[in-house]
């Protein structure tokens, strides 16, 4: 075992880049579920969008398109999801498992002729000045865009809650019923947020089989959407908690990885499990005490929305 | 006065199976009262919710100080002047005043500029309101003017409200006129429904009544008395409840000091809560929703359990025992919100039947569900009680609000409850069945039964009681026989206005 190995600045510089993926499909799920709904799919979105992603990638050699593919291919797995929900009724949390099952089976029927292709190399931006800076300079800016991307979506998801928009997008998933009296477009604006959510989910998924791995390999996201949707609720549903969230979980991840790197002697077994564990017992430490979980959930939350005339 | 404000012309509606509305026509002046009577189902909320935008009629027209109005939604409705403050109040309990009030305007502004826009108009018209409060955390009364408030920000020309009063203390009733006889005074035609027929002899100056969709009557509720009004909206005669003489017997519930935590966010903890029921006595706990009613309940119908001793039947301490073993000893529960809490609604009756009535009414056997006695069962409580309804097999949720609650009520009735606690026995229910509703409950009790009865309608408190509690915050006051209670003393019981100004507006 040799600890003297994991260097803390390195250390934090790929928690940045580890957590992006959760951050990005987090941040999308949390968008919808203010709006009132509760996509459970959002693993099947994110590796749907790992393998469009890919794809257009690969076709087009490059990585930009690449995501914009992937975005595309999300938010198409959430139009199914939201046509359902919305206009069919059907129940959410099956629906949303049923889009997990679906784009996992998909994603891998596509990615039949993709296996074991690496994908078109992404440079990082490296940030001048600020990248010199000591500590702070490699840890925060010189990384890819994406890493970017993801800071600037928090940061428009918090700014966007708080403007005439994000209070309609609130009160709908606060109370629909009240909102739909009022005369605003429940399902309308709950189709638009589902799409971001897809979208988001997407690119989360693209950042995985694009930078993180980088190739294409069956499940490769590997639960990471289960994890995001864990740290929605961790959040209580608000943005910049949920960059704390998906920066402790990222660094779970990294940290598990280093450890097994230095020969720590744990069963590697173990240390892989660990976010998923860590996850389960954030949840319900936040879940203990009565609602308290609850309390910042939006009121109308996975309720299915039948406007009365 | 001869003016007219908004014209309503052969307005008609039909969803399929019944005809909401069938060519209602009549007139709203400026600077009026005027208001909108009718038994539930009579197309009194489908009329304001055309007239709102927020349903199409198939047939008529409206036209607006003189121009064509037909509001394809309710942003439209707005934007010509037509304001309207919901039954079930439409806020969102997580946001704070000022949000919630920004949801209902056209372009709002900026929320600092609103809150003090909020703070001068709510002072100007005595109601007074914090923008910064979270409105899941206010009273009824308040979040009513929560959506005064918003209305009149827009300076309407008409004002629509939907029961308004149904949550409110008499103090704040009287508030609440006082603001509506003020703005009718600045010009304003306001549209105001009821079933509270005294307080719309109070007020109004025109009435229209429905029935089965049409206009049957119109008449000056100033000049007319409230039981000939109930008889033009029933078309019939009407029954008051009548008891014959109490029983009076022993002490069979007995709740002492009885203390819980609230259930959910933004409920009420219950403090001290001590009151005993007889033998053939009917008690009426008063109060405005939201004070511990729904803890109360929970709490005796054993859905919240409490420390043994808090509660007992016949000196039995049950606090800690399940529902279904409570209901073996005696004690029923009919909770309020019959859709979802008393009744299962996408069940069928002789479902509903079976939830409560297994136990008493031995429906199952060796864990298999007997189902001939279940749709029995069913039976004898949709013939006993006189729900109309095509059968047992007909899902609840089919039923209309007033049918559903004489099943649900009479479910327990019929299993000779020794203790029977019902929660708003009459909520939303039209005059002719709360009346029935309200003599079952009587019977019952003069068979024998105690009776408790939750609810915030006053009248029918003081038309069934023998003795009357008011819960305020989680307490309740000691219990006062009923007879000879004022409404002002009521009111005070109920905690007065909650903090509510009069109307000091200088012009």
């Amino acid at each position: 075992m040799d600890l003297s190995g994991i260097s803390p600045i390195l250390l934090l510089a790929s928690l940045m880049v580890a957590s992006t993926p959760i951050l990005l499909a987090a941040l999308g799920e949390l968008v919808v579920e203010r709006a009132g709904i509760l996509n459970l799919g959002v693993e099947g979105m994110m590796i749907t969008g790992a393998i469009t992603g890919f794809a257009t990638a690969v076709a087009t050699g490059s990585p930009v398109l690449g995501f914009l593919g992937a975005a595309a291919g999300g938010a198409a797995l959430s139009v199914l999801f939201a046509v359902l929900v919305l206009w069919l009724k059907s129940n959410q949390v099956a629906t949303g498992l049923a889009l997990t099952l679906f784009g996992l089976g998909l994603a891998s029927l596509v990615g039949q002729s993709y296996n074991g292709i690496r994908a078109p190399e992404m440079a990082d931006i490296t940030i001048p000045v600020l990248s010199e800076l000591p500590v702070l300079g490699p840890i925060l800016f010189q990384h890819d865009w994406v890493v970017y991307l993801g800071l600037a979506l928090v940061a428009a998801v918090w700014w966007f809650l708080r403007t005439q928009a994000g209070l309609t997008l609130r009160a709908v998933g606060e109370n629909h019923e009240a909102a739909h009296a009022l005369g605003y477009k429940v399902l309308r604006l709950r189709f638009f947020a589902i799409l971001f959510g897809g979208a988001c989910a997407g690119l989360g998924g693209a950042y995985l089989s694009l930078v993180r791995v980088p190739q294409w390999t069956e499940g490769v996201t590997a639960g990471a959407g289960w994890i995001a949707l864990a740290i929605v609720v961790f959040a209580s549903w608000r943005p910049l908690r949920l960059l704390l969230g998906a920066w402790l979980f990222g660094g779970i991840s990294v940290l598990q990885l280093n450890l097994q790197a230095a020969n720590v002697p744990v069963p590697v077994e173990v240390l892989s499990m660990a976010p998923y564990v860590i996850t389960i017992l954030v949840l319900v430490l936040i879940s203990s005490g009565r609602g308290r979980a609850a309390l910042a959930a939006p009121g109308s939350l996975g309720q299915p929305f039948h406007a009365s005339r | 006065m001869s003016e007219v404000l908004l014209a309503i012309r052969g307005l008609t509606k039909a969803y399929p199976g019944v005809v909401a509305n069938s060519e209602v026509s009549f007139d709203i002046r400026p600077a009026s009262v005027h208001a909108l009577l009718g038994e539930n189902g009579a197309g009194k909320s489908t009329l304001v919710k055309t007239i709102y935008g927020l349903v199409r009629p198939d047939a008529g027209a409206m036209v607006l100080a003189g121009q064509a109005y037909a509001p394809p939604e309710p942003r439209a409705a707005r934007a010509a002047g037509v304001a309207m403050v919901f039954q079930h109040f439409s806020l969102f309990d997580a946001l704070n005043v000022a949000e919630n009030i920004a949801l209902g305007m056209e372009n709002p502004p900026a929320l600092g500029v609103l809150a003090q826009r909020i703070t001068e108009v709510s002072r100007e018209y005595g109601l007074p309101l914090d923008p910064r409060r979270t409105v899941g955390d206010l009273s009824a009364g308040e979040r009513q003017r929560v959506e005064i408030i918003r209305c009149l920000l827009q300076s309407p020309r008409l004002l629509i409200m939907d029961e308004p009063t149904s949550v409110l203390t008499p103090q704040e009733v009287e508030i609440l006129f006082r603001t509506l006889r003020q703005l009718r005074d600045e010009g304003l035609a306001i549209l105001y429904i009821s079933h509270k027929l005294e307080e719309i002899r109070a007020l109004c100056e025109e009435a229209t009544i429905l029935r089965g969709g049409r206009v049957v009557a119109t008449c000056d509720p100033r000049s007319t008395s409230a039981r000939q009004m109930a008889e033009m909206m029933v078309g019939g005669t009407l029954k008051t409840p009548t008891r014959a003489a109490s029983v009076g017997g022993e002490v069979v519930l007995e709740v002492q000091g009885l203390t819980a935590a609230p259930t959910r966010l933004h409920g009420q903890a219950l403090r001290d809560v001590t009151f005993s029921v007889s033998r053939g006595e009917v008690l009426g706990i008063g109060g405005v929703a939201g004070n511990g009613q729904d803890e109360l309940l929970l709490a005796l119908s054993g859905e919240m359990r409490v420390a043994p001793g808090m509660v007992r039947l016949r000196s039995d301490p049950i606090g800690s025992l399940r529902p279904s073993e409570r209901r073996a000893r005696g004690l029923l529960c009919a909770p309020e919100e019959r859709n979802g809490h008393a009744a299962a609604s996408d069940m069928t009756l002789t479902e509903n039947a079976l939830l409560t009535g297994r136990v008493r009414e031995g429906l199952a056997r060796r864990g298999f569900v007997d189902w001939s006695a279940a749709r029995g069962f069913a039976e004898r409580i949709i013939a006993s009680f006189d729900v109309r309804t095509p059968g047992p097999q007909a899902t609840a949720r089919s039923l209309s609000g007033g049918n559903l609650q004489k099943f649900v009520i009479g479910r327990e009735i019929l299993q000779r409850p020794d203790v029977l606690v019902v929660n708003q026995p009459t909520w939303g229910v039209d005059a002719s069945a709360a009346a029935s509703i309200r003599q079952a409950l009587l019977d019952l009790a003069s068979k024998g039964a105690a009776v408790v009865v939750v609810s915030q309608d006053l009248d029918e408190l003081m038309e069934i009681s023998d003795r009357f509690a008011a819960l305020n915050e989680g307490r309740l006051s000691p219990a006062r026989p009923a007879h000879g209670l004022t409404v002002e003393e009521i009111g005070l019981l109920l905690g007065g206005a909650h903090g509510m100004e009069v109307a000091h507006h200088a012009h």
